[in-house]
């Protein structure tokens, strides 16, 4: 099971790159080439879906046969949403992570930079 | 009407008072911190912890102390005491419970978002220009997370100073801190001391992290590495500023760069 994660990005992967919704069919031969050539069967790649639907990364249309699975969000934005996060912009977020320079604001840096800089040229 | 219960609640109103107000403005302003952030953690875990259960001490004390002769004033202080207890309990067991339930968020994001280093272990690259370094601690799973733009920008000493800087946050465990001294700063919020206890934990973690970091690399390499990720706003536009530049977060930075 060491390797659904890696599953997970190859299927999310393929979501995204198609831009509309696969079944786990269409999905299976892309993931494949991914997966160093390793052939998988479908309900291991039903299991992968599943998986994202319940984390809300993948929505499924069951109304089709077989059933249809869309990414909920672009690439693009996850990234984005990552970036807000991590770059301590969200309320109430700021302890989930802490960053290289969490606690320097943009004066203090200025002041660094000059400090350096004047170092570097007496040196 | 003056029985022992009542010298104890004023004794013990007197120490939740001096540890409330007096004592962390001192310590806020001292400059010995800078010098030895350990142990000024240490002095503000006391603070707060010793702050927290001499209050609470006081009226439980004064409320049992008065219940022989009014019972029902006597009652209502013991009450406030157990709510009190009761509140900051729970609001910093939902604190945490937001703060995993985030950071299993993050994680899951980064599963799919981003690849793993190729020689570091644990380490995380991120396909995007910003440059970005920080950790998600999460039991034996810690990650850090670099950005393509941080790889691109520094040199392999300032980026060594930045990873032993974030391994220092994961091993020395110092979210458990920040999300402690957060959630008694949200729980109190129109008290100003919780705020500035919350400021200065923040820098004395950064500290403690420089200083691992200073045992790898020179002072100047992370100094380089500080100024070329601290970020400059694309558009010039005044950013809005989280952490108020505190005396102690520039006197990080003048220690580095002296």
């Amino acid at each position: 099971m060491a390797n659904l994660g890696h599953l997970e990005r190859a299927v999310m992967h393929a979501l995204w790159e198609s831009g509309t919704s696969l079944s786990a069919y269409d999905v299976l031969p892309r993931v494949a080439d991914a997966a160093s050539g390793k052939q998988l069967a479908v309900t291991t790649v039903l299991t992968v879906l599943s998986r994202l639907e319940k984390k809300g990364f993948v929505s499924a249309d069951r109304s089709a046969r077989p059933h249809r699975y869309t990414a909920t969000a672009s690439r693009a934005d996850h990234v984005a949403e990552l970036l807000h996060e991590a770059l301590g912009e969200s309320a109430d977020r700021r302890a989930v992570l802490e960053r290289f320079v969490g606690g320097v604001s943009a004066a203090d840096a200025a002041v660094l930079r000059d400090l350096l800089s004047n170092r570097a040229d007496t040196a | 009407m003056s029985g022992p219960g009542f010298v104890v609640a004023a004794a013990l109103g007197l120490i939740a008072v001096t540890l409330a107000v007096p004592v962390p403005i001192a310590l806020a302003r001292a400059t010995w911190p800078t010098r030895a952030p350990a142990r000024a953690l240490l002095l503000w875990q006391v603070i707060a912890l010793a702050g927290g259960f001499s209050m609470i001490g006081a009226l439980l004390a004064a409320g049992l102390a008065l219940m022989p002769i009014a019972v029902v004033p006597g009652g209502i202080v013991v009450g406030a005491a157990i709510a009190l207890t009761g509140y900051l309990l729970g609001h910093l067991a939902a604190t945490v419970t937001v703060v995993v339930r985030s950071r299993q968020r993050h994680q899951e994001l980064l599963w799919l978002l981003t690849s793993p280093h190729p020689t570091r272990a644990e380490t995380l690259v991120l396909e995007d220009s910003v440059p970005l370094a920080y950790c998600v601690p999460r039991g034996w799973h810690s990650l850090t997370v670099l950005s393509r733009g941080l790889l691109d920008r520094l040199s392999s000493e300032e980026l060594s100073a930045v990873i032993a800087h974030e391994r220092a946050h994961l091993d020395q465990r110092h979210d458990i801190l920040l999300v402690a001294f957060r959630a008694w700063h949200s729980a109190l919020p129109w008290f100003p001391i919780a705020a500035r206890a919350a400021e200065e934990v923040d820098v004395l973690v950064e500290l403690l992290a420089d200083d691992s970091a200073r045992r790898v690399v020179s002072d100047r390499a992370l100094a380089h590495a500080i100024a070329a990720v601290a970020r400059v706003e694309p558009d010039g536009a005044p950013r809005t500023v989280r952490h108020p530049a505190t005396a102690r977060s520039r006197d990080r930075l003048l220690r580095l760069a002296a």
